[in-house]
């Protein structure tokens, strides 16, 4: 990881190196609010009264940082703080400049991470919020570089809410999809969400699901751990978590329209989860006498999966049977930008792709999936 | 010889089977409060992974009649020792004077009626983890009988295995060569992974697979494996095939947050290899035969496979304990050197 950031210094490289390579579809860039006041425009006075007041209200000890103290100020990288100031992600001249420009990016997926939006538990703060941040991400960001595609974000939580923000948004025609978190109150599966789902088909949007937020739960099956090298594992473990529960609960049998994309949880995982359903499917079906496939036939059917943190067994060969074993189709490229873990497109796949390969997982696939055309 | 790693005795109940291994106190106790039916939500005895139709005993509970356990666990499938694992609720009580008494019944009943009643049989010591210095008590009462090869824990407790509050029982564990067997299942504290109760056993069972990918990534990152390096890990009734996938992440975040566990000097890929052996019943295996070869492949190691039938848990039909395409020489590896390197007590009767 350090030694991509060491790369990152030749920019020249990367220009050249972007001149002469594909236009690459972005699926996770992460933009920040200079202060919570970039918000005030789009809030009522009240809830700039409360976040001055109270701040946000989430499952979480500290106010001001994350439970896990993160490997680096912000989950940035180094190289990342703007020299306008503000922190990494807020100015978008210098996002382009780092960013978009060298690497040839042809869309940019906006994932917005400020204030958890997703997790706050006073959901008429959640409501407001997620209003404002739906209309920032367009205003900041979208309007001046209409290669950055904002999502709408819904804190799940509040799912009247969420479908008549998804229902305000979608008339509007701008946001590339919807977003929620895999750490709900519930697992995502459950009947609770499924206006959502609804919302989201019938505006022929896909549904993002970014790792992180704080839900009721501890992030492992036996409390929580100690240290910021399990939290981080635990969002592997809570999309293949998610993606159990949504198939086996029946959503894609539901809502076959709707597309899935698990967004930051890697893809490694996803072939054996899939087998585990498969495996264990025959005995437990009379209790789930509502899913008339094989999971692994929904997961064909509805998921896509992108590739930041990318996959790095020892040997490049296994990288190949993973991606072989999920379909090459299914993947889209992710960078991260500007987290600390970010995955640069020259160097993350360390196994041969071919040209025609690499033009689906750097850009087709997604264009697809997001209908950019 | 060959070594059957998981296999589930069936006990019916605390007023039944445990009573006269209890003392006067539990004895009153479970009479007059008619304390019973503490079989583990993770195992409802009717539900069909609970027993293969064919296995399943005219009366009592899965794996209960031990005629036709030996007969169909042991005779069939050729094995000349088995590993007796316990699946009932003494390790979920929340009163750990209760849950102490009661691992106490299982394993003096086990030793009773059944080791004593077949030389193939072994078993693993149930232990109150609710307290680590009562669990550790009945480890040392239990150890000089050296029928008992392993102890055993579910997966899915009230801490991380890797905390220091548990590192006495590991530390005697390493003296006694009792590797730890860490069994599917669940104290029910806390939500099978971070979304939270998930509505189908189906869902929770699949679960149990990321439950012990949270085990093992403590175990290594708390750096238990450095403090005790003569222990051993079993995972048993986890699944296999997510480990690669899961021992490249580990290696991957190591590299990148290592600063965070500076007392761990190797590649958890490495750690696991050396520490950690799998029950390979179920296996979840890919589709094909590249599919499997490939994913051994990916394991890179021949030592960490244990053969086990988990019988009478319904895993597999027929004789076919071994999951389709695993290649010939591993498979030999599993039924016989893996297990005896494994439970070093094995080696000894």
């Amino acid at each position: 990881m350090s030694d991509v950031l060491d790369r990152m210094d030749d920019d020249t490289a990367i220009r050249n190196e972007a001149r002469s390579k594909l236009k690459i579809i972005d699926c996770d860039i992460h933009p920040s609010l200079r202060s919570r006041e970039d918000l005030f425009p789009f809030l009522e006075k009240r809830w700039q009264e409360h976040l001055k007041t109270y701040g946000g209200h989430i499952r979480s000890p500290f106010t001001s940082t994350t439970p896990y103290p993160r490997i680096a100020p912000l989950i940035s990288r180094r190289d990342a703080w703007p020299p306008t100031g503000g922190p990494p992600g807020s100015d978008l001249t210098f996002m382009q400049k780092q960013h978009l420009d060298p690497y040839n990016v042809e869309f940019g997926l906006l994932q917005v991470l400020d204030l958890s939006i997703f997790s706050q538990v006073n959901l008429e703060l959640g409501t407001a919020l997620q209003y404002a941040i739906n209309e920032w991400q367009y205003e900041a960001f979208q309007r001046p570089d209409p290669r950055l595609r904002a999502s709408i974000i819904v804190g799940q939580d509040d799912p009247q809410a969420g479908v008549k923000e998804i229902e305000r948004c979608a008339a509007l025609g701008r946001h590339a999809q919807v977003n929620i978190s895999p750490r709900a109150n519930e697992p995502l599966g459950r009947r609770k969400y499924w206006p959502i789902y609804e919302a989201a088909q019938a505006a022929n949007l896909p549904l993002g699901i970014h790792v992180g937020g704080y839900g009721g739960h501890a992030p492992t099956a036996s409390g929580w751990p100690s240290y910021y090298n399990e939290e981080h594992h635990s969002n592997a473990q809570s999309v293949a978590a998610q993606l159990s529960s949504l198939v086996i609960e029946g959503v894609p049998e539901r809502f076959p329209r709707l597309k899935f994309v698990f967004i930051e949880g890697g893809f490694g995982w996803v072939p054996a989860i899939t087998w585990r359903m498969d495996q264990h499917f025959e005995r437990f079906r009379s209790e789930v006498p509502h899913l008339r496939r094989k999971p692994s036939e929904y997961v064909k059917q509805s998921f896509w999966f992108t590739t930041q943190p990318m996959e790095e067994p020892e040997t490049a060969e296994h990288l190949r049977q993973v991606i072989e074993w999920i379909g090459i189709d299914r993947l889209l490229f992710s960078s991260d930008y500007p987290h600390w873990d970010f995955d640069d497109p020259r160097y993350a796949f360390r196994t041969p792709l071919s040209e025609a390969e690499r033009l689906k997982i750097f850009n087709t696939n997604a264009r697809a999936v997001y209908r950019f055309d | 010889m060959q070594i059957d790693c998981d296999l589930h005795p069936g006990l019916e109940g605390t007023r039944t089977t445990l009573l006269p291994y209890l003392d006067d106190h539990w004895k009153e106790q479970v009479l007059t409060r008619g304390i019973d039916g503490l079989d583990l939500q993770s195992y409802p005895p009717s539900m069909p992974l609970c027993c293969r139709p064919d296995w399943r005993p005219k009366t009592g509970k899965p794996g209960s009649n031990f005629d036709q356990f030996r007969t169909q666990a042991l005779d069939k499938f050729g094995s000349s020792h088995g590993i007796l694992n316990v699946l009932y609720g003494a390790q979920a009580v929340h009163d750990p004077y209760m849950a102490s008494a009661f691992c106490k019944a299982i394993n003096d009943w086990i030793a009773t009626d059944w080791l004593s009643r077949d030389q193939r049989l072994r078993a693993s010591i149930v232990i109150p983890l609710q307290d680590p210095e009562l669990a550790i008590e009945e480890i040392e009462r239990r150890a000089d009988d050296k029928r008992f090869v392993s102890i055993l824990v579910l997966v899915q407790n009230e801490d991380l295995l890797g905390r220091r509050q548990y590192w006495p029982i590991w530390k005697v564990a390493e003296r006694l060569q009792l590797p730890i067997a860490v069994h599917a299942g669940s104290q029910y504290r806390t939500a099978p992974s971070s979304i939270g109760w998930p509505s189908y056993r189906y869902e929770y069972y699949l679960a149990e697979a990321q439950a012990f990918q949270a085990q093992l990534l403590s175990l290594v990152l708390e750096g238990v494996f450095g403090k005790f390096p003569k222990l051993k890990v079993v995972l048993m009734e986890s699944g296999v095939s997510w480990l690669p996938a899961f021992m490249w992440r580990a290696d991957k975040t190591w590299k990148g947050v290592r600063v965070e566990v500076p007392w761990v000097e190797q590649p958890p890929s490495q750690l696991m290899r050396e520490h950690v052996r799998l029950t390979a019943q179920p296996f979840d295996s890919p589709p094909d035969r590249d599919g499997v070869e490939n994913l051994i492949d990916q394991i890179g190691s021949d030592r960490m496979l244990l053969f086990a039938s988990d019988y009478p848990h319904w895993q597999f039909e027929g004789d076919a304990v071994v999951a389709p395409h695993i290649p010939p020489d591993i498979v030999r590896r599993m039924q016989t050197d893996n297990p005896l390197e494994t439970f070093p007590r094995l080696r000894a009767n």
